[in-house]
């Protein structure tokens, strides 16, 4: 049975940033074992020797002719935005103090 | 006026016999009459919808050539991005947002002539399969409004069934358009990955996302899907082809010669015994119809929903990224000297839901080195299996075919707290969604013991929509001849009436 701890949840809420009460952290924790051994099937079939497929289609990149296009006016880009200042998005600090 | 099938309304339309601006205010009644039980939609753009029907009858009556479907109304799942109407996706941390650009779908729509009445409630991110996880309350279903429509787009399998709509968009990753269809007794089809554009379709899954089309007939869906389809530059992974011939195969429906197969995976155990009986008996009207009937054996999707499970939580893992509080939707405990990074974290508490919380910490541990290549490498491998297993498949058989669903539509509550039965509703959907083909759900009748509608799932390869319709329209027709009333005639009256 797989587990992970209340721990490991937080560990990875953190680097989801996503903040977690801890109601939250233990719930999840107690649901993932469950879940984690359902999606561990996949490591039953010999899967030796077979080629991963990340996406349905063969990709390949496209480039559109360099020409200059419409695009959102600064009013329209802002219109969404949870706080701005002289057109532009104002977001919290994101450097600490002393950098 | 609101019970006719939309191939109905576009005539009477074409034939001058009503107005688009009559059609969609009748729709508008219905749903202020029958929406405060059904709750399909999060948003109802009556005004814009008014304004847009009085603009297709205006054209009509210039003499500018129309598309078949024009002045028809429709429900717009909340997943698509239309210009200046909220569009939430179900979420919390979307809640006001008002685009500044329209999907590539809802310009299609718009250029169409279709009339775009609202957007329709859904889980959260499309993360769910009974719409118990939009951050705005649940819908409810037609047939029984203790019962969940499905999901993830719940709401506009319910509008289409409440006849609230004639036509709607929803949007498939793992069966998200084909479940609901089954448990609401509607038809919808997810198109091959590629054949609908994804722009401005609000990412949950980008390997396994696609858009498409719900009605309450065949002919109806491939109407819609016609218009929703076709290559879009904005789109990267847009297929660069013409349009399946949808229409046209859904008016011949004609399997007189068709190989049809069964996948001897998708039946029996775990599916409920009225389900897998009006399977069977669809299967039997498909032979005396003249197709023959052949098991193919497809032994990796015992595996897909394994797969499935890591490769879209991994995915959505990246691309919820995106909502970080900073350039639109909602920003929480942005005081005085927090930082950027305790804004974001505490906004994504605030802002996300139980299950996509679940399915982003999952994909976070999946991709996380150490766990990488056992987890989301196997799943990439069970993909190119399943891949393989589709492709010898239909070398056996022109389509194939499942259930759609193993359940009839279950009570609201029911599995919202066990994450893996919920789970495993999508078990027979999924593989299409993996394998990047087409699939559509068709009502196949209604489960003896409960009386709830089953659906009837058909598979065919990428760009080969076409197959779909031909064969589910066949099908269509000699259960309507069987029944002698749409299903949907044996759906509860709802209040209001």
């Amino acid at each position: 049975m797989s587990s992970l701890s209340r721990d490991d949840v937080a560990k990875l809420a953190g680097l989801a940033r996503i903040e977690m009460t801890e109601a939250e952290l233990v719930e999840l924790s107690s649901q993932f074992g469950m879940i984690l051994d359902a999606v561990a099937r996949v490591q039953e079939m010999d899967l030796s020797g077979v080629k991963a497929t990340s996406h349905p289609q063969p990709l390949e990149n496209i480039a559109r002719p360099d020409v200059v296009l419409p695009s959102l006016s600064p009013e329209d880009a802002l219109s969404g935005a949870p706080a701005q200042e002289e057109s532009r998005f104002r977001v919290p600090q994101i450097l600490g103090e002393a950098e | 006026m609101i019970q006719q099938t939309a191939a109905q309304m576009a005539d009477a339309l074409a034939k001058g016999e009503i107005t688009s601006v009559e059609l969609t205010q009748a729709h508008l009644d219905r749903i202020a009459a029958v929406d405060g039980q059904v709750k399909a939609f999060l948003h109802v753009d009556t005004e814009g919808a008014l304004a847009q029907a009085k603009d297709v009858d205006a054209r009509r009556k210039s003499g500018e050539k129309l598309s078949p479907i024009a002045g028809v109304p429709l429900a717009l799942k909340d997943v698509l991005a239309q210009k200046g109407i909220p569009t939430t996706a179900g979420s919390k941390i979307l809640q006001g947002w008002r685009p500044p650009y329209d999907s590539t779908v809802v310009s299609k729509l718009k250029d169409a002539g279709v009339v775009i009445m609202g957007k329709t409630n859904m889980d959260e991110f499309a993360m769910g399969s009974s719409t118990e996880n939009s951050g705005y309350g649940p819908t409810f279903n037609p047939w029984d409004l203790t019962r969940t429509p499905g999901g993830s787009s719940g709401g506009s399998s319910a509008a289409v069934s409440s006849f609230e709509a004639p036509l709607a968009v929803g949007s498939d990753t793992g069966g998200s358009i084909r479940q609901p269809a089954a448990l609401t007794g509607i038809v919808g089809v997810r198109p091959t990955y590629g054949a609908v554009s994804r722009f401005g379709l609000i990412a949950y899954s980008s390997s396994l996302d696609q858009a498409g089309p719900f009605g309450r007939t065949v002919l109806d869906t491939a109407l819609l899907h016609e218009v929703m389809a076709g290559h879009d530059a904005k789109d990267a992974t847009s297929i660069n082809a013409p349009v399946p011939a949808v229409v046209a195969a859904a008016k011949s429906g004609d399997v007189k010669g068709m190989k049809i197969g069964v996948i001897k995976q998708l039946q029996g155990e775990g599916y409920q015994k009225g389900v897998q009986a009006r399977f069977d008996e669809s299967l039997q009207v498909l032979a005396g119809l003249g197709a023959e009937i052949v098991e193919v054996d497809c032994p990796s999707f015992e595996y897909a929903l394994a797969a499935y499970y890591l490769i879209a939580p991994s995915e959505c893992s990246s691309n919820l990224a995106r909502f970080d509080a900073m350039r639109y939707g909602l920003r929480t405990g942005d005081v005085d000297g927090a930082s950027a990074e305790a804004v974001m974290s505490a906004t994504r508490d605030a802002g996300f839901g139980r299950e996509v919380k679940r399915r982003i910490i999952l994909g976070t541990y999946a991709l996380s080195s150490g766990y990488y290549d056992a987890y989301y490498g196997s799943a990439q491998k069970i993909r190119t299996l399943i891949i393989q297993d589709y492709a010898k498949a239909f070398t056996q058989a022109d389509v194939l075919v499942s259930p759609t669903a193993p359940t009839t539509a279950y009570k609201i509550g029911e599995k919202v707290d066990d994450p893996m039965a919920m789970y495993l509703g999508d078990v027979a959907t999924i593989p299409v969604n993996l394998a990047g083909i087409c699939g559509m759900s068709l009502p196949a009748g209604l489960a003896d013991e409960d009386n709830l509608p089953v659906g009837f799932q058909i598979m065919a390869p990428a760009m080969q929509d076409q197959r779909l319709y031909q064969a589910g329209a066949a099908l269509e027709a000699a259960l309507l001849s069987k029944w002698g009333a749409p299903i949907l005639s044996k759906a509860p009256a709802l209040g209001g009436k």
